[in-house]
Order: C-alpha cells, then structure tokens, then sequence
C-alpha cells in the first residue's frame, strides 16, 4: 500500500484490507468509497438457508404454549442453530465483501439501534433483526431505517413496548380492571426513541413527550401476544394491535398527531426523523466515528446540513463523510473497538471463511459478544472504551495467537507493507525486523498501534 | 504536584482519546500532603440499569406499598416468601437474605429514598453523572473514584500510587477512568504471551502513549489467587460478580495491594417480569457481598462496600409487571468499617402527595452526602481535597455523620 489516502479509504471506511483490496481502492481511493454508497445493499449470502425473525419467534411462542421449560428449550435450540449460523454467515460476508463501507455502515446503524442478547429471549433473533431492518437502509432514507428498526419485533420486545397498552384502552381497562395495576403503559421504548434514536439527550424534548409518544406506540406489537380479550393465530410479524392503543389526540413536541392507528405514531417518527436536533445528534455520532472521539463542530455542522438538505438521505450523508477534509487529516486517530479488530485481523490475514465461533470466542473474552451490549444505547466509540490495560493485554494475546496460525506465505515485511504501508513508521518496522520468529513479526504488526487504531 | 486530574466542561475538547494530558490549573500544594495512604479499603459495586430499590428493601408497612404494587408486592415477614425485617417498617428481599447477619452485626446498613443530583430518566446521563462526580452528565471526563485515588497515591511513596485502584472486569469504568494508578482484573480464557514478546511489544507502543501507558499499566498489575476456580477458567460474564468479588478480595487485603475497587453488574432495567429477574439479580450482590468479607479476612474491619444504581424506579409498576425509570432509588453499604445495623437518612413515604412527580419515590437523602462520609471518613481524605478536587459536586460538611468507625 503506497498512499496514506488509499490507508484511510480501506481502514476508515472499509473493515481493513482484504488481500488485493488496496490495489482496487488506490486508483481513486475517494472513488473508491464513495461508489459503494450509490450500489444496491447486498444481501447476506449463506450456503445455509436462514430464519428470518418471524419464523424464529412464532416457533418461540408456540413452543411456550408447552409451558416455561419448552420455551427455554426452544430458545436454547435456536441459539445454537438460527443464531450460530446466521453469525457465520455475517462474518463470512464481512471477511470477503468488496463493498466493506457499507458492512461498516450496517455495523454503525445496528449500534445506533441496538438489541441485545442480554434479553435472552429475542438473541437468536437478533441476526435475522439486523438482515431485516438495518441492512436494507444503510444508504437508503433515515426516515425508514427509523420505521423498519422502530416497529421490529425484535427491538419492540427489547424496549418492552409490546405489552404496553394505554391505560384507555380496550385491554388496559381490561387489566386495571381484573389486576388492578395503575397504568398498563411502558414508557421504555418511547423514551429511547426520543434519547438514542432520534433527538438525543439534550434534544429538547419532555417527560411529558416521552409519555404521549408511549400513548401513540401503544398497539405496536406482533403476533402472538395473547393477553386479554384478544386471541389471535400465533405469528412473529409486527402487528398493530387496536385493543392495546390508546385512543385520541397525542401531542408531542408542540405538535398534534389526530387519532388514528399505526399512523399516528408513523407520523410522529417521521417528523422526528425530519427534526433538526435529530440531524445533529446523527452528525455528531458518525463525526465521531469517522473522524476523532471528540467530534469538531464545523464538520458536524456540515454534516448535519447535508441530512437537512436531503430529508435525512443516508447515502448523501454518507458522501459528505467522504467530502469532510478532516477526515483525511490523520492517519490513525481512532481505536478499533474488539470486534472490528477481530474482523480485521482475520480480512488482512485472508480469511475468507469463518465458523462462528472464530468470531464469538475472542470476543467473548475481549468483553464485546457478539450483539450483546451492555444497555440500549450501545457499544461506545471512544478510544477509552476499548483500550483499557487488561483489554488491551487480551487483544495482544488473542493476536499473538492468531499469528501464530498463519501460513508461511504470509512473509512479515511484505505483509506490513501491504497492511500499514505509509503508516508504518518507527520503532515498529526495526522491531519487525529484528522479530525473533515469522509470527512473532507478525504479531507484533498486528498488535501495533497502526493496526489497532484506523 | 496534581498534575490535572479534573476535567472541566471547557477542557473536555482539548484531548483526543486517552491520556488528556493538557495541564489545568493546578490544586495549591498544600492540598497534596492531605492524604496519606490507607489500610482502608473502599469498594463500590455498580448496579447499571437502574435498580428498584423498594422491591431490595421492601417498606413493607408502608400503607400505599401493596397498593402501588399488586403483583409485585412481597409477603411481610414471616410469611411464606416473605421480606426479612429490619427495622419494623422496611425489610430485606429474601433473595438478600445472608445480608441479614451482617445487618445483625453491625456490618450492614440501608439508605433507601436515595439518589445523586440527577433529575432526568436517562440511564446514561444518570451514569456519567454518577461517575464523573461533577454534578453534570458531561462535566468531567474522569471519575470522582479516579481523583480519590489519585489524591490517596499522592501522599505516599513515589511508585505506590499506581496500585491504589482496581477495576474488575475487561474495561474500565468512568468512575475508576483518569490519571490516578488503576490495575485491571477480569479472568480470561486465552493464552499468555512471553514475557520476551511483550518487552518487545513495549518498545513498539514507545511511539503511541496510550498503548504504551495502558501496555505498562497491564504488565505491572499482580495476579490474584483464587480459590474454587477449579481447572478450566471461566469468561468474564455477568454471573461472574462473585468471582470477581473474590479476586478483588484478594488483592485488596495485601499489604501493598489497592485500596479502592469498582465492581459492576448489569441487567438491572427491569421494564418487564421484575420479580424474576431480581430475584436472581439480588442473589448475586449477596453472594458477591459475602465473598468480599470471606475474602478480605482480618481486612474486612478495615472495609466500607458502597452498593448504588444511576436512580431508582417508579413507585407504582407498569403493565408488564415491571418498573420504569423514576428518581429515588437505594444505597446499601456493608463492611466491617461500618457503623450499620441502621435504616439511615429519612423516609418520604409513598403517599401520591409525597411522590416526586406524583410518580416516583422521592429522593430525600443524597449520594452525594453518602460518598463524601466515604471519603472523609472512612479513607481520611480531607474536606477541603473532597470538595475541590475529588468530588465537586457534593459538600463535605453535608456529609453523613457517625457512618464510619
């Protein structure tokens, strides 16, 4: 690899190079980049033939008709076929894709719309969650990736929205009436919705907005939930049930969304969609992504304006990432968290297939399994999150491990020409020299901090 | 000298990363021989999410609890299932049940209707400011344990200070993040590198002082010894606390060993089937508590054990036999340091008229005024060092009187 802009384009923007990859990416390496916003999603390839969600929580519900052990065992079941299997297949796609922007661009917005196993129920899902609402809108409209995210069975039942039924409704009056509970409503994915998903924190909003956007989401739901008078067939597919929503007028943010079913709560996430607060919330996290921990202004302001301009086109935007001059100042300025450096480490050694737990092993020892983080608002994207001192001595050791797999053809110098290139510097190129072994030389490059940051 | 430890709101955007080096005014120098160190040991246990302190330690006489809570409410005492007395009015979880002796003995006591400063239902505003001890979600980009430790190590021998905190698990936590000398534990399945490479690996991060000082900080930390870990180690998880507890017990009773650790646990955003998930979860912290003071050994005596969550939970449950997030929430402390066996601060009852909001446990009683009786009493750092420069956002003549030995 000969330019620093090719480095930036493959590490930045890609997953790290694959063997060949640099030399694709070096004619125009911007090019290069801002092409794979404009081609079609790919979808996940598998030898396999994966479940999608509806089918795995269906087979949930049915088999917890045969009581609590039926359903754990179901679960059990699903975690070592549905979510290993689809765990492979996404790995293998992000080892061997030639449109590495968008797999980080998957990976940025399942952070941003996080679920995790540490609600066991829904983690053999969680694959299938991320194939159907994140990956089809990566460059498409944030209005729809809102939408399709929002109204997942999956991130429903992370956020526990679907039980929550207004406290007017035909099934809440139901069950104040029989349980003599206060309220029937959830507030929880609301509330993230407005904090995580759009506004952010300091986006301006109230409690009592968190409050009439859980009123309009009451209903959303899928199929197979079989509380009060409702009895429905059993089905994972979102459903919109009207004997959990709460009737009348909602106002949120000033604005008043008439009643009405799904719609009203779709109207309210599209205008949040469109809010400028959600346009500089958005800036700032991928800002801080692609450019340094602590976002400079003038770049988020460019950013945000591009979302503005365009009603949130994510491709745009994702262009002006590229158009952004700091983002090819530095070489090396953010860390890796554990997953992206595994991924990476495996892409430049040329791994072009992958069994789960290539993946799930390391990382479950780094701290960072897969699809489990710790609360809704995901992993963080600071070098502090992810280079504490026993971290840091796991991923040497996972590294120095993963070298000393390594065929013989991978020869140390080429191999740190190839992936750091213009960045390699010293004291790092005397002391692959002077490595006492091919993979000791070889763990060294990819413990380096070249190859741990990007 | 305090090199700058203590982030301000305007300096967060003058580092990048790690090591935020720039040099802020400086604390006047007498400050920095306040402190000596210790044989006092601190620990705090990090519940993320949340946690509902009125189903921990039940009000079980208060006339609204049953009202507020139909299917969560648990059996007074005596009854099957039922809570364990305190004090006549509020009792333990029987998931808590070992904390009962201690309570018994003195080691044990509750702080219910508490809180820190924060007002929002944020988790993770809840838990910077938690953490940073300023007194604002993004007031500082350290943590207020980080600046004890660092004003701890600052009074004892050149070298020492680089062992005083301990942080279990992979990562470090906000509130053990800063400059002051952390180690890190947490039990790992894979192989160790030779000695040979790392030394060759630290001439390579010489280029990068965030690898390097993170690489340095990794070598120097000592390994604890662990009973019942059996052959095969197990991975870092959430039902590891005990395991954790029992490696920060550890190292915390050597002589030359640290003095402030940080545990955390997860899973405590209990939206949906609470009783459940709490019983399991609180059986945990009581495990854990108990292997801390088997662990510690003689060094218990010399130990305070601080257990807090970002805020508490609504009064009343939702619809999904869960909580939401609400502002009063519980502390409970334990330790041979202790002055326990108490139901300490005030209680505002569960009235309507005496909810915050008209929905969520008032919080009467104050973190803050519960972490600066840690810090002065119990690790002897002087009120002036607490106010200015450890814990901004609490005042050290407010704190909690006659908690400590």
């Amino acid at each position: 690899m000969k330019s620093i802009e090719t480095f930036i384009a493959v590490n930045r923007f890609g997953l790290g190079p694959a063997p060949g990859e640099a030399d694709r990416a070096a004619r125009d390496p911007r090019g290069w980049v801002r092409n794979q916003t404009r081609l079609p999603a790919v979808p996940l390839q598998s030898t396999t033939s994966l479940r999608d969600a509806a089918t795995i929580g269906a087979s949930f519900h049915t088999a917890r008709m045969s009581g609590g052990e039926g359903l754990m065992k179901s679960i059990r079941a699903a975690y070592r076929s549905d979510f290993m299997t689809a765990l492979s297949a996404r790995t293998e796609h992000q080892l061997t894709t030639d449109r590495p922007f968008g797999e980080r661009m998957v990976r940025f917005w399942f952070n941003h719309f996080t679920v995790s196993t540490s609600k066991r129920f829904i983690g053999p899902m969680i694959p299938a969650y991320e194939r159907e609402a994140i990956r089809p809108h990566v460059f498409g409209r944030f209005s729809d990736l809102l939408r399709a995210a929002t109204r997942h069975p999956v991130m429903l039942t992370y956020l526990d929205n679907q039980l929550s039924m207004g406290d007017g409704s035909r099934a809440g009056r139901f069950r104040t009436r029989r349980q003599g509970v206060d309220t029937t409503i959830n507030e929880n994915h609301a509330r993230e919705i407005l904090e995580l998903h759009t506004l952010g924190v300091n986006g301006g909003y109230t409690q009592k907005d968190v409050m009439e956007l859980a009123r309009a989401l009451t209903g959303w739901t899928h199929g197979g939930i079989r509380l009060g008078p409702d009895r429905r067939s059993v089905h994972g597919e979102f459903e919109f049930n009207a004997g959990f929503h709460e009737p009348g007028t909602r106002t949120v943010l000033g604005k008043r969304y008439p009643d009405g079913g799904p719609e009203q709560g779709e109207a309210i996430l599209d205008d949040l969609a469109r809010h400028p607060e959600t346009a500089n919330f958005l800036a700032t996290k991928l800002v801080r992504h692609f450019v340094a921990d602590d976002p400079p202004a003038a770049d988020v302001a460019a950013l945000a304006a591009i979302y503005r301009d365009t009603d949130g086109d994510l491709g745009a935007v994702s262009r002006g990432l590229v158009d952004l001059p700091s983002v090819w100042a530095e070489p090396l300025p953010k860390v890796k968290d554990h997953e992206e450096l595994v991924i990476s480490a495996l892409r430049v050694t040329g791994s072009t297939q992958a069994r789960a737990r290539d993946l799930a092993v390391p990382l479950q020892e780094l701290g960072q399994a897969p699809f489990s983080a710790p609360s809704p608002a995901g992993w963080g994207d600071r070098a502090d999150d992810w280079l504490g001192p026993e971290a840091l001595l796991r991923r040497v050791e996972w590294l120095r491990q993963l070298a000393a797999t390594l065929p013989s053809s991978l020869v140390p110098a080429r191999f740190l020409e190839d992936v750091l290139g213009p960045v390699t510097g010293e004291p790092l190129r005397t002391w692959v020299e002077r490595a006492p072994s091919p993979d000791a030389a070889l763990a060294l490059v990819l413990a380096s901090p070249a190859f741990q940051r990007r | 000298m305090y090199r700058r430890r203590f982030l301000t709101e305007t300096s967060l955007f003058l580092g990048a990363g790690l090591g935020l080096g720039a040099g802020l005014a400086a604390l006047p120098a007498r400050l920095a021989l306040a402190a000596a160190p210790t044989d006092r040991r601190l620990v705090l246990l990090l519940l993320r999410g949340g946690l509902d302190g009125l189903h921990a330690v039940v009000p079980y006489e208060d006339p609204q609890y049953r009202a507020l809570r139909p299917t969560l409410a648990l059996p007074p005492p005596g009854e099957a299932g039922g809570v364990l007395d305190l004090d006549g009015d509020f009792g333990l979880h029987p998931a808590l049940g070992p904390l009962r002796t201690l309570y018994g003995r003195g080691e044990l006591a509750v702080l219910p209707a508490a809180t820190t400063a924060y007002r929002d239902r944020s988790h993770f505003d809840g838990q910077n400011l938690l953490e940073n001890g300023s007194g604002k979600a993004f007031g500082a980009r350290d943590g207020w344990l980080n600046r004890a430790v660092a004003a701890l190590g600052e009074g004892g021998a050149a070298g020492e200070q680089a062992r005083l905190g301990l942080a279990l698990g992979p990562a470090v936590p906000l509130i053990l993040r800063g400059d002051g000398g952390v180690q890190t534990w947490s039990d790992s399945r894979l192989p160790e590198v030779s000695e040979d490479f790392l030394k060759r690996l630290a001439k390579v991060y010489a280029s990068d002082p965030a690898f390097e000082a993170a690489l340095a900080q990794a070598r120097g930390a000592p390994t604890p010894e662990i009973d019942g870990m059996g052959g095969r180690r197990r991975p870092f998880g959430d039902g590891d606390l005990v395991l954790s507890a029992r490696a920060a017990a550890d190292l915390l009773k050597r002589p030359d060993g640290p003095r402030v650790a940080v545990m955390e646990s997860q899973g405590w955003d209990t939206h949906f089937d609470q009783g459940r998930r709490l019983d399991a979860l609180l059986g945990d912290i009581s495990a854990a508590l108990v292997a801390l003071r088997d662990g510690l050994g003689p060094a218990w005596r010399h130990t305070a054990v601080l257990v807090v969550s970002e805020f508490g939970r609504t009064a009343a449950e939702n619809g999904s036999r869960g909580t939401d997030h609400g502002i009063g929430g519980l502390a409970l402390l334990a330790g041979g340091n202790l002055r326990g066996g108490r139901v300490l601060g005030d209680w505002p009852g569960l009235a309507k008229r005496n909810l915050y909001e008209g929905r969520d446990l008032q919080p009467v009683n104050a973190y803050e005024d519960l972490f600066a009786a840690a810090l002065v009493d119990h690790l002897g750092l002087a009120p002036d060092v607490v106010d200015r420069f450890v814990l901004p956002s609490g005042r050290a003549d407010r704190r909690l009187s006659g908690l400590f030995a």
